[in-house]
């Protein structure tokens, strides 16, 4: 018997049947793994959405109290007709008590009734001041008249009528007596006391009131020190990265570089912390708690992963590339510069996005150069204090007030939209690079 | 080959006629340790298609690098001996590596147009040398190039088009087309036909018999056909020596060394 017809003989068999046929199994148990661990993977994604939406979705909207609001200018303390900067000086205090008044008024509480008024007092928000200040300097024409105000409600308030907390508690439980909380079903009754669109949380800094904290600092602190880290590593990863793949001589000195970068990007971003901490802060005496640390430290950070990337992306351009650039006469740098980077940018792309990625999300080094600060006013330029989005919410997660914890999930939801949006735009500028050959 | 040998067959090629362009002598190239190339005395003639054959790993493809330098990229490279190009040492240290390149023109084994329109492609090597600055010159050198390729009928309507859309065939007439537009003096061919088909090669095998009118060329081929068809000159190259070159018509009816009567009838290689 030759070996064809053996091999023949075999191929026909029972023993290669069932060799086919485990195959065929394996295959199928392999796919039927894939499937089932993708479907594991979005479970666990979906309970991780509806979580932080559930949560974060009552951080937008905030409880407010509409009040007949009587702004007299003899309880102003100011002339009729007065300018908006003569109404910014009007003191915080006249102000609260105006609007106390006015609920006073509306809840029917006499004026003696001392016991009461300081119950109705922890109905509304400490910042009523600075509300009734804005729409005294936006309008300064209504000075003398009475004016139907939606003030912010204490944020004690906010979690009963968002149903966070449960209302047959013990009464020395709860934040809101008896008495307080049938003020609350009144108002909402009567239909002045409802859920707000919470804007205050994307134009207030800190704040030990619910209410009043928003993430205007460190949403403005994040985008400074993205800005920060894209001017910086890029061009200086991109740049490390041409000269080490390109231009510099393989020896051993080269090779210890390329094994410390490699290693770098394997080290805790806490040390990176401490670097920045000791070299821009104690050695360039660079303001503390400030976006252009923040974003240098960061920038240090990510810069071996864009040059690793970098490398990567370059290495995969084809040679031939290079050779027809050098065959028509262009120098080296010029073959790099007009050919293999542009066709490397891809690549240099997706190293940015998952660089800033981590970058954005990065809280330990900002803690390490004061970046946990409460800072209350916006930033103008990355020197002033401020904090990041990563930093607020580790900030708040820690607070104790009930109103915290939709701040928190609402602050998760930002971040991720601004994630989002910056990946977005490097996906749309990859594509415009993307060419075929 | 001794030397008289030598002598007689670089008499015969003189007598030829054309005047000489390249002039090398003694050529060695070390990849490190390993010796690429043993001593290569070869001229290269004006107007002229010089046609280097061999088996793999011969150093035809090592030798031609050498005569524009491309060898300068492998870092391990070592040449010495003699490359003259009019009389000049091409690795002399006045020499600059950017301007020999664009006197010495280069087509690779694989069609490398780059990724961008037909246009830039043939644009670019002007460009960077300076040779136009005004849009109008560029247009004139982009469209006699192609022209001079034979690629200017299929391309016109469609320059902007990338150059990597063409056919493999397309794609390698204008990666000549690329070349030529610098005016280069030398056209180096490294195997130019390989990846191509049988039509495809056809059309670029008559390019490059109309190009010597103006060029020299230098063509590296596994094709023994292909030399015979397009070359005036060949050399046989064996394990990194020149076994025998001289006429080509006298090389494949007539070769005075054995090994070379072997290598192209096909007995081993």
């Amino acid at each position: 018997m030759t070996d064809a017809s053996t091999a023949k003989a075999y191929f026909q068999s029972e023993a290669a049947a069932k060799l086919v046929r485990k195959r065929y199994a394996a295959e199928r148990r392999f796919r039927f793994y894939g499937m089932a661990m993708i479907a594991v993977a979005m479970f666990f994604l979906a309970v991780l959405f509806y979580t932080i939406i559930s949560g974060g979705i009552m951080g937008f909207q905030t409880t407010s109290i509409k009040v007949p609001v009587p702004l007299t200018a003899e309880s102003l303390g100011v002339e009729q007709g007065a300018t908006p900067e003569q109404l910014r000086d009007i003191g915080g205090f006249k102000l609260t008590k105006i609007a106390r008044n006015a609920l006073y008024t509306q809840l029917g509480i006499a004026d003696a009734e001392k016991p009461l008024k300081s119950q109705a007092d922890k109905l509304l928000s400490n910042g009523i001041d600075t509300q009734l200040r804005e729409i005294l300097q936006n309008d300064p024409a209504i000075v003398g008249s009475t004016v139907d105000v939606w003030l912010l409600a204490h944020g004690a308030v906010d979690p009963f009528v968002k149903g966070q907390i449960d209302r047959n508690l013990p009464e020395d439980q709860r934040l809101l007596n008896n008495q307080q909380l049938a003020w609350v079903d009144r108002l909402e009754k009567d239909g002045r006391l409802e859920l707000q669109f919470n804007s205050g949380l994307f134009t207030n800094g800190a704040s030990a009131d619910p209410e009043l904290a928003g993430v205007a600092v460190a949403l403005i602190g994040s985008l400074f020190i993205m800005i920060l880290v894209v001017a910086a590593a890029l061009p200086i990863g991109v740049g490390a990265a041409v000269y080490l793949e390109e231009f510099a001589p393989r020896n051993r000195f080269t090779d210890l570089v390329e094994v410390n970068i490699n290693n770098l990007a394997a080290v805790p971003s806490i040390v990176f912390g401490i670097l920045g901490l000791a070299i821009f802060i104690n050695f360039m005496h660079l303001p503390r708690s400030a976006p252009i640390v923040g974003g240098l430290v960061l920038s240090l950070m990510t810069l071996p992963t864009v040059i690793i990337a970098t490398r990567a992306a370059l290495g995969a351009v084809p040679p031939s590339i290079k050779e027809a650039a050098l065959g028509v006469g262009a120098s080296k740098m010029q073959a790099v510069f007009h050919h293999i980077l542009p066709l490397a940018m891809p690549g240099i792309l997706t190293g940015l996005i998952i660089g800033l990625a981590r970058a954005l999300g990065e809280t330990a080094p900002l803690i390490m150069i004061g970046m946990v600060a409460a800072v209350f006013e916006v930033p103008s330029s990355p020197f002033d204090p401020a904090t990041a989005l990563p930093v607020q919410i580790y900030m708040w997660a820690g607070m104790p007030e009930r109103g915290f914890v939709a701040l928190t999930s609402a602050a998760i939801i930002i971040l991720l939209v601004f994630l989002l949006t910056m990946n977005a735009t490097a996906v749309v500028l990859r594509k415009r690079f993307e060419r075929r050959w | 080959m001794d030397k008289r040998q030598a002598e007689t067959a670089e008499k015969q090629m003189v007598e030829g006629a054309a005047e000489a362009k390249f002039v090398t002598r003694g050529v060695h190239v070390f990849y490190g340790e390993k010796e690429a190339i043993k001593g290569v005395d070869l001229t290269i003639y004006n107007n002229e298609v010089t046609a280097l054959i061999g088996p793999s790993g011969c150093g035809k493809s090592t030798y031609l690098r050498c005569l524009n330098r491309m060898n300068d990229t492998v870092e391990s490279a070592r040449v010495t001996g003699s490359i003259l190009l009019d009389g000049t040492d091409i690795y002399d240290k006045k020499v600059d590596v950017v301007q020999l390149r664009a006197r010495v023109g280069m087509v690779f084994q694989k069609p490398n147009p780059f990724p961008k329109s037909i246009y830039e492609n043939v644009a670019y090597g002007p460009k960077i040398h300076g040779l136009a600055s005004k849009k109008a010159d560029v247009d004139a050198i982009v469209e006699t190039s192609l022209k001079k390729a034979g690629l200017w009928n299929e391309v016109s309507d469609r320059l902007d088009t990338q150059g990597t859309a063409l056919s493999g065939g397309q794609q390698q007439r204008l990666c000549i087309a690329r070349a030529i537009a610098v005016s280069p003096e030398v056209i180096l061919m490294d195997e130019p036909c390989s990846a191509l088909d049988p039509i495809a090669t056809a059309r670029v095998e008559e390019l490059i018999d109309e190009l010597r009118e103006n060029y020299a060329i230098v063509i590296v081929t596994h094709s023994m056909q292909q030399a015979a068809r397009v070359s005036q000159k060949t050399a046989f190259f064996h394990l990194g020596d020149i076994v025998e070159h001289g006429q080509t018509e006298q090389i494949f009816t007539n070769p005075r060394e054995e090994r070379t009567r072997d290598y192209i009838t096909g007995r081993f290689g």
